[in-house]
């Protein structure tokens, strides 16, 4: 059976084919800069560059560059070829049959091939290779996935073969729509086999590596920088504008903006609440644009959570009671969007329903909470106490105070802010040893279950320990739908009326970026899947 | 002298060896672990990695081999976190950075620092020592996450003079900045012990009689007050020598050294033991031998003093 994916990809794949560029000109027409080096700063250094081990953004970032797997995303964040042309789909969904393309060829010539594929996903599976995203065999559906990550069963028993050296066969162990979504997931790149049995663990240093991506790795000194260069192997080299690209790890994001604006960078984070004057200074290099991430806070509804709000209505006064304008436009500052369902709106293919409480105003929603919490017995002589927990950070803090001083105002509750370095938070929250807790989500794939996946009982992500039926049962009922909208909206109105977690923000992208660059970066994909292979400098 | 040089190598390694096993269990006693992560990984998943790692083992157990390693093929076992490299490698990385720039600043500070404290001594309340005093205080109460953007402010941004940031094999360019933001506060303490135990040594009796003698002023500075001066300064040197050439976390992450200091204190963060550990050894080892240095200079320095 084919599926409207092969034909949206066929025509991606012919508008990508367009005549080769009359050298000095960009894609849209202007004249291209004399250098095209690309330098941007990257927060911390990158885990790894072996795309079955990397678990960070910026070392996928770099992967994605370095490694080109079945697909990629296009500025709008739309499936296209990648090393895949298409693929067909069986009758009953569970065999995916890739056709490569046969002009792929890695860094030292050898062509890319289906074997390269199966090998890197028999890696990703294989308990021995100790992958952290060994668990995305899962996600992606691979048959016999949880057997071999288990050791139960060897990874020649993996749901993936090649039929020929240009046929890659996919087995799933049940439908999943969006399977072709994960294959732009860095840990489903191929690996080239004969590297890493000559190298071992030095494989990816630059002096060792092969890839078969747009750039080669030529440089990397950690904590300092790394640099990417042109693959004269790559299929599309003739079509790749962008000559390096150097990754500078600058920890401190006010020095990365003091050597942003000493030119040394053409891109960097806008560190928060500095957004609204650079915008007025900049407004040609200050950009904001929607991310796929969530900012929450999370109730506890274990055993060990509080007896307070066990109770519906105080979860719900809670909720109501937090202004998320004053959070997005006075304490952030920098174009983030107010959150009342889990899910972004950025979110693919998802609307978000609108829950009753959206509609209200803020004077509205404040009454309600008041009189829910007065329902529920707290007032004046008897006055809330929580204690809410976040991980110590500056920005984390102010949205705290924030949120507290509101609570404090219109419901009388006496909060407790309470912060912990990084892993300890994450020790504690993870024990359910708290009584409301900082929770922040970033989408894996582009699709709404990456999100509401999370209140799914079984789920580890579920620090709330929420548990609801008929929430679980939609949930299993989404993966095989092809439109899956009806249970989201379902699930979202739950969550809507029974608030296990509050929704405060969407995330938004910040950036200080070189005119330069900035025409060509794609602000339209949410996942910020970017590809250096596709972006170009003009000339100033 | 050899046989105390010996005497301290021999205690060296029993302290170096109690110094492994309690911060081995310290960092054990930290919530988390070195995959403890935003999303917890499934079980199965945790156990495969935490095997690969022999983290699955008993802590004695991990302790041995740890140890063992060390001892036998001199081998800090791997980063739980840079997954492509071992504490070797960050240490062969790193420890060449912090080296050079923390000597270099080791010596500024001591020229400058000493020969201002000097000088404000011998000039006791003129300018040059109000000059002197007025720089000490100043200099401390300025710490280097302060200063360290302020130089990249001022010779970056403003002035276009110098790269705000990265090592490059530790071209001139790039090492200013961090020996300034380094050295000025150790370069202030020196030029204050300095000053202060010069002036103790200038009022004693023994340089009222070389006065009296009739001495040229330069020869009782330098060949009869210099040197029992110096002697609290030696011993404030030897601490703060192992200090500055292993690194400082705000200079490696305001400049981007890609020095060990940086790798110190994120290793804790991470609960990323192997490279934690193996710091601490470095650091550990530094302290122990500086130490010696120190105790073999003041001998020399002062003959009253039997090793």
């Amino acid at each position: 059976m084919h599926i409207s994916m092969k034909s949206a990809l066929f025509a991606s794949a012919l508008a990508f084919a367009s005549p080769a560029l009359a050298a000095g000109t960009a894609p849209d027409g202007s004249a291209l800069a004399d250098d095209q080096t690309f330098t941007y700063r990257v927060l911390d250094e990158h885990s790894s560059v072996d795309p079955q081990i990397v678990e960070d953004v910026s070392g996928s970032e770099i992967v994605r560059d370095l490694f080109e797997g079945l697909y990629n995303q296009d500025a709008d964040g739309n499936l296209v070829p990648g090393v895949a042309l298409s693929h067909e789909v069986s009758e009953d969904k569970l065999t995916y049959t890739f056709s490569l393309r046969p002009e792929a060829k890695w860094s030292d010539g050898k062509p890319v091939t289906a074997g390269d594929f199966v090998y890197g996903w028999r890696r990703l599976a294989d308990p021995e290779t100790a992958s952290p995203y060994q668990w995305f065999v899962s996600v992606m559906g691979l048959a016999n996935g949880e057997a071999v990550t288990a050791g139960e069963m060897g990874v020649e028993e993996l749901g993936v073969s090649a039929t020929d050296d240009h046929t890659l066969v996919v087995t799933l162990s049940a439908p999943l729509p969006y399977f072709p979504l994960t294959t732009t997931h860095a840990s489903t790149f191929p690996s080239p086999k004969w590297v890493i049995d000559e190298f071992g663990a030095d494989w990816t240093a630059p002096e060792n590596i092969v890839s078969n991506g747009a750039y080669v790795l030529t440089e990397h000194v950690p904590q300092e920088r790394s640099v990417r260069s042109r693959n004269e192997m790559y299929w599309d080299n003739d079509g790749t504008i962008i000559d390096d690209v150097v990754a500078l790890v600058i920890n401190d994001e006010n020095v990365a903006l003091t050597r942003y604006l000493a030119g040394e960078l053409d891109r960097t984070e806008v560190p928060a609440g500095q957004y609204p004057s650079m915008k007025e200074e900049y407004p040609d290099q200050a950009l904001s644009f929607p991310r796929l991430c969530s900012y929450y806070f999370n109730f506890n509804l274990s055993d060990r959570g509080p007896e307070a709000t066990m109770n519906n209505d105080v979860r719900l006064a809670l909720s109501y009671a937090v202004d998320r304008d004053i959070i997005v436009e006075k304490v952030l500052q920098g174009g983030q969007f107010p959150a009342y369902s889990f899910t972004p709106a950025a979110t693919a293919n998802f609307e978000v329903p609108t829950v009753d409480y959206s509609t209200w105003t803020q004077d509205e929603r404040n009454a309600k909470a008041v009189e829910l919490m007065a329902s529920a017995g707290y007032g004046p002589d008897n006055p809330l106490e929580l204690t809410y927990l976040y991980n110590t950070s500056e920005a984390h803090k102010k949205i705290g105070i924030a949120v507290a001083q509101m609570w404090k105002q219109t419901l009388g509750v006496a909060v407790t802010l309470e912060n912990q370095e990084w892993k300890t938070f994450l020790e504690t929250r993870g024990d359910h040893d708290f009584q409301v807790a900082r929770g922040a989500w970033c989408g894996d794939y582009n699709e709404a279950s990456t999100f509401l996946d999370l209140v799914h009982t079984d789920s580890g992500y579920n620090d709330a320990a929420y548990h609801n039926e008929e929430v679980d049962t939609l949930l299993g009922e989404a993966k095989s739908l092809e439109d899956p909208q009806a249970n989201y909206t379902r699930i979202e109105e739950i969550l809507a009326a029974e608030m296990p977690i509050i929704p405060i923000y969407h995330y938004a992208g910040v950036y200080m970026m070189s005119p330069a660059i900035s025409g060509s970066w794609p602000v339209q994909n949410v996942e910020q899947n970017w590809y250096s292979k596709d972006l170009y400098k003009v000339a100033e | 002298m050899f046989s105390f040089i010996i005497r301290r190598l021999a205690v060296a390694i029993p302290t170096l060896l109690v110094l492994l096993i309690l911060s081995f269990y310290l960092m054990q006693f930290a919530p988390g672990g070195p995959f403890t992560s935003e999303r917890p990984l499934p079980p199965q998943v945790l156990a495969n990695i935490e095997a690969k790692y022999g983290l699955d083992q008993p802590t004695w157990k991990q302790l041995l081999s740890y140890i063992t390693g060390i001892v036998t093929e001199f081998d800090f076992g791997p980063s739980y976190k840079y997954k492509d490299r071992t504490v070797n490698d960050i240490i062969a990385q790193g420890f060449p950075v912090t080296l050079t720039y923390g000597t270099i600043a080791f010596a500024l500070a001591i020229i400058v620092g000493g020969a201002l404290g000097i000088a404000a001594a011998i000039r006791q309340n003129t300018w040059l020592d109000y000059f002197a005093v007025g720089f000490t205080i100043g200099a401390q109460v300025l710490p280097n996450f302060v200063m360290a953007p302020i130089l990249i402010l001022i010779f970056t941004l403003w002035l276009g003079l110098l790269p705000g940031g990265g090592w490059n094999g530790g071209q001139w360019n790039h090492v200013i900045m961090p020996v300034i933001a380094l050295s000025t506060s150790y370069m202030a303490s020196v030029a204050r012990l300095t000053r202060s135990s010069m002036l103790e040594v200038l009022r004693s009796n023994f340089i009222r009689t070389a006065r009296a003698k009739g001495l040229p002023e330069n020869v009782i500075i330098w060949r009869h007050a210099l040197k029992p001066a110096i002697l609290p300064v030696v011993s404030y040197l030897g601490p703060a020598f192992v200090a500055m050439v292993t690194g400082s976390f705000i200079i490696d992450s305001i400049f981007s050294t890609g020095g060990i200091g940086y790798f110190y204190v994120n290793a804790a963060f991470n609960r990323d033991y192997a490279v934690m550990m193996g710091l601490t050894f470095l650091l550990g080892s530094m302290t122990i031998l500086f130490n010696m240095v120190v105790d073999i200079l003041y001998a020399w320095i002062d003959p009253k003093i039997r090793l």
